[in-house]
């Protein structure tokens, strides 16, 4: 059992290294075709990480990614495909900026108010997705899609200076005005030099074990992972699968709320025209490379925040900074292909397995084995 | 029986002493075909194979013109023969000799181009597509698909008395119809050794005998038909040889002239067979289920609405198995949709005990006892990636052990697991496998565990034995029965008449969405339960099976 449980960790890992070491290669491969010097490029990628103001940038942004990432990542253990994270973190943020810029309660409090309607919001731009689907039959994948350009464009109405946005005077940019100074989310300092650590992000690790005790040891985590897994087996076990899909929805987008926040608490205080985007879609990258799990979100997070933040200084050394974006594709590309072939094997190796230590005679009948 | 001697006279043609009289006695066949080299002739096979059983210097030999029937116990490594056979898989030792000449199969494509056709357990046929295209479908290059093909099917067809309509629809085809749309398709690509997996699993009595008719024809016109199968009684009806595999190695061959049912099972699992017979009555006049007026129409995919339940009732009592009988498709699995909740009825009453339960939820019903042994447990008895206590959880996730308050308890839930594992004789070297890593029997035997670990009332047992070897098989027939001594009320649906015949205490017939007939197990034969099964009979079936009612 003990050697079982090793073959699991070691294909685990297995994926992953397999699907960096594939990425890698062709990476340098693109590089060298193109007449570039891939090893002077990884140098500079790992002398911009040696700094600590870009370390914080890293952790920042990565802070940012595993929320997206951990939204994304809620609904493929149901297999649902909610690409929809982009607008609604969008959207939320836009939202949760603008009553924070309208409201001036008590510190804890109007943070928790600016959480709870960026929360809501994901959720209802999700649940309009959710409601589609179990009503309709309309794809997840779609919808969301779908969504997100509507977001655009609403976010887009909501923000001109006639609706609910400012305009700075001598400024191009359009803003949903500043949030109270209560609502800004106190962060770690680390010295001038460095900079600041948003708070927010200890609160996306929070999210990440929330995120794990829920599905591995709640009685709804079971369901949901099982719907995942098998939906007509969930069914038939009693789960309703439509209540599952909807609520699974709401708690992807509630997630997808969240990853706006680090920013606008931590940073921007108000939500404006040059507020980041396309975070969920390096999210549905991140959730694939960490496979659903907290740890492997964490590690992938800050591997694309550092591959981002590392390569923005790539200019003055004479390297096209899209590289970085290439990489990014390359990796998507290789560890889809890695997991489901070592997915394969591992399947195989297990069957192989158990039939040789039935055929050995190691079958579990004795009391000594109850305590694995 | 045993090893032909060699002969260097034969020809790859077939003599036209291999046309027996039809049924004739086996004994004729073997001076017969001795005389050509043998149409297969495994040896030596070894497969060290990913699963549960490998195959272990198997040797067999086919003799031509004969069908040939390999028996043994599922996971006893006979599909694993015929995939090897078949061309996909490739053995680690061991030969092959098709007609005398040594092969080696890379490929099914291979095997098909030796004349080696198989017959799969599941079909694989386009429904919406006319018999005519799907022989020719992937096999247009051997007379197009026109009127070539055509006639191509209709010599076929009336050379072997398969009777198949080149221009029927397959979606309008019963089962036994599809199967010879199999058969044929493998004649059309001139396969002159057939291999038949499970053939008789989907079919009624009746359907076999017609299939039999078949093969006899085949086997007339010189084709070799290899036919796996673990209903014994079928084998020593159609086969000249038998060979018995165990373990994934061959345990002997029969004469089956000369051979019981008894005796052929002794060899499959190397003790007595079991028998599915309900010894005393335990039915009490409590009744535990009551079905009233339980009607469903479903609207199928050409948009035409279907009754696929009609009307029906029935109750069970505690302490009893109400097995029903019925031609699959024609209305159980809605009915066990319909009990458990996964589809909501258009009308009728369930009445669980003293409880209404028609319009609860699925986990209510089986939080208030309600077992489910599902007939694809694939789909949904197990989850394949999930390890095994993982699986003991399915279906029981708001119940003790696996649960306290909304909690999971994975600790009580993996200890409960090892006792299952124990209790109910799972073969696995432990818990944290995935459900896949198992045989189907194992696989069948942890769901049966699960199911009785939480005292149900009811007990929805479909197909509870399908694909599960011999051993297995007594051992879920003796756990349905010891529950149903301590009260519990039993749906049985079964395909497999001998297992209904002999657990039941009260039979029902279905038949398009309906109850149409019902018997006494004690008396009635599956011959007759079986044309009450094609809509043949109804009523009250007596002995007699004329008796229309």
């Amino acid at each position: 059992m003990k050697k079982l449980d090793k073959d699991r960790l070691i294909l685990g890992f297995a994926g992953p290294a397999l699907a960096l070491v594939v990425a890698f290669a062709l990476s340098t491969l693109v590089l060298l075709v193109s007449n570039r010097d891939p090893f002077e490029l990884y140098r500079l990628l790992f002398e911009q990480a040696s700094y600590s103001d870009v370390q914080v940038l890293i952790i920042n942004q990565a802070g940012t990614y595993y929320l997206a990432a951990l939204a994304v990542a809620v609904g493929f253990r149901m297999n649902l495909f909610n690409i929809g994270v982009d607008g609604q973190y969008r959207l939320a943020a836009m939202m949760a900026a603008l009553v924070g810029a309208s409201v001036d309660l008590p510190g804890p409090f109007q943070i928790a108010l600016i959480v709870i309607v960026a929360m809501l919001v994901g959720a209802f731009w999700a649940g309009i997705a959710g409601i589609l689907k179990t009503t309709r039959g309309v794809s997840e994948v779609v919808s969301t899609i779908m969504l997100n350009s509507i977001a655009t464009s609403l976010i887009a109405w909501l923000i001109l200076p006639k609706n609910f946005g400012d305009q700075a005077a001598g400024s191009n940019n359009l803003t949903t005005g500043d949030i109270a100074e209560s609502g800004w989310f106190p962060g770690l300092s680390l010295g001038p030099e460095s900079g600041e650590i948003y708070g927010f992000t200890f609160v996306a690790a929070g999210c990440g074990l929330v995120y794990w005790f829920v599905l591995n040891r709640t009685r709804f985590g079971f369901d949901l992972r099982a719907t995942g897994a098998s939906e007509s087996a969930a069914q038939a076990s009693g789960v309703d699968a439509k209540k599952m899909i909807l609520t699974s929805m709401l708690i992807s987008g509630a997630v997808a709320g969240l990853a706006g926040m680090p920013t606008l608490l931590g940073d921007t205080h108000t939500y404006s025209l040059d507020f980041p985007v396309g975070i969920g879609f390096t999210g549905i990258t991140i959730a694939l490379l960490g496979r659903n799990h907290p740890v492997g979100i964490a590690l992938s997070s800050l591997l694309i925040a550092f591959l981002d933040k590392a390569s923005s200084p790539l200019d003055q050394f004479g390297f096209e900074k899209e590289i970085a974006t290439i990489m990014q594709g390359l990796i998507v590309i290789s560890v889809v292909i890695s997991y489901e072939l070592v997915r394969r094997y591992g399947t195989r190796r297990q069957q192989q397995k158990v039939g040789e230590e039935l055929a050995a005679g190691h079958a579990l009948t004795t009391e000594k084995e109850a305590a694995l | 029986m045993g090893d032909p001697p060699a002969d260097p006279r034969g020809t790859v043609s077939h003599p036209l002493s291999l046309r027996l009289p039809l049924l004739s006695g086996q004994g004729e066949c073997v001076i017969n075909a001795s005389s050509s080299p043998p149409a297969v002739e495994l040896h030596g096979i070894t497969k060290r194979f990913p699963g549960v059983v490998a195959n272990h210097d198997i040797g067999i030999t086919v003799r031509k013109g004969t069908v040939h029937a390999l028996v043994g116990e599922n996971g006893a490594g006979k599909s694993t023969l015929m995939k090897i056979l078949y061309g996909m898989q490739k053995p680690d030792e061991g030969t092959i000799a098709v007609d005398g000449e040594q092969v080696s199969f890379g490929n099914p494509g291979d095997a098909i181009a030796r004349g080696i056709g198989m017959v799969h357990q599941h079909f694989m046929l386009a429904d919406n597509f006319t018999v005519l295209e799907n022989v020719v479908l992937g096999g247009e290059k051997l007379h197009g698909i026109g009127s070539a093909a055509r006639k191509k099917i209709e010599e076929i067809s009336d050379a072997y008395g398969l009777g198949v309509r080149p221009d029927a629809l397959v979606e309008n085809l019963g089962v036994a119809d599809r199967q010879r749309v199999e058969i044929l398709k493998v004649l059309y690509r001139g396969a002159r050794i057939l291999i038949l997996d499970e053939p008789t699993a989907v079919l009624v009595p009746q359907e076999v005998d017609a299939l039999f008719a078949n093969l006899r024809e085949l086997k007339a016109e010189g084709l070799t038909v290899i036919f796996i199968s673990h209903k014994l009684g079928e084998v020593l009806s159609v086969a000249d040889d038998i060979t018995v595999i165990r373990r994934g190695t061959t345990v002997g061959t029969a004469d089956p002239a000369h051979t019981t049912t008894k005796q052929l099972a002794e060899l499959m699992v190397g003790s007595e067979l079991p028998s599915p017979e309900t010894r005393e009555s335990t039915v009490t006049d409590e009744p535990m289920l009551r079905v009233e007026g339980l009607s469903l129409s479903m609207t199928d995919p050409d948009g035409v609405v279907r009754d696929v339940l009609s009307d029906v009732g029935f109750t069970i009592h505690k302490g009893e198995i109400l097995g029903i009988a019925g031609v699959e498709g024609n209305g159980q699995t809605e009915l066990i949709d319909a009990l458990i909740g996964m589809k909501s009825a258009d009308s009728g009453v369930i009445t669980l005990g003293d409880q209404d339960i028609s319009r609860v939820p699925t986990r209510k019903r089986r939080e208030s006892g309600i077992g489910y042994i599902p007939e694809d447990r694939h789909r949904h008895g197990v989850l394949l990636d999930a390890p095994l206590w993982e699986n003991r959880i399915l279906g029981h996730v708001t119940e003790k052990p696996n649960s306290r308050g909304f909690l999971l308890d994975p600790k009580a839930a993996r200890h409960d697991t090892v006792r299952i594992v124990r209790e109910y004789d799972v073969r696995t070297p432990g818990i944290e496998v995935t459900a896949a890593s198992l045989s189907g029997g194992n696989q069948q035997k942890l769901i049966v565990g699960r199911e009785m670990s939480h005292a149900p009332k009811l007990l929805i047992a479909a197909h509870p034995t399908r694909g599960v070897d011999v051993g297995a098989q007594a051992q879920i027939w003796d756990q349905i029965r010891d529950a149903r001594r301590e009260g519990l009320a039993v749906l049985l649906i079964s395909a497999d008449l001998d297992e209904l015949i002999g657990l039941s205490d009260t039979l029902r017939v279905m038949y398009r969405g309906q109850l149409v007939a019902d018997a006494d197990p004690a008396t009635i034969t599956p011959e007759e339960l079986g044309s009450a099964m094609t809509g043949a009979a109804a009523g009250h079936l007596e002995a007699a099976p004329e008796d229309e009612a």
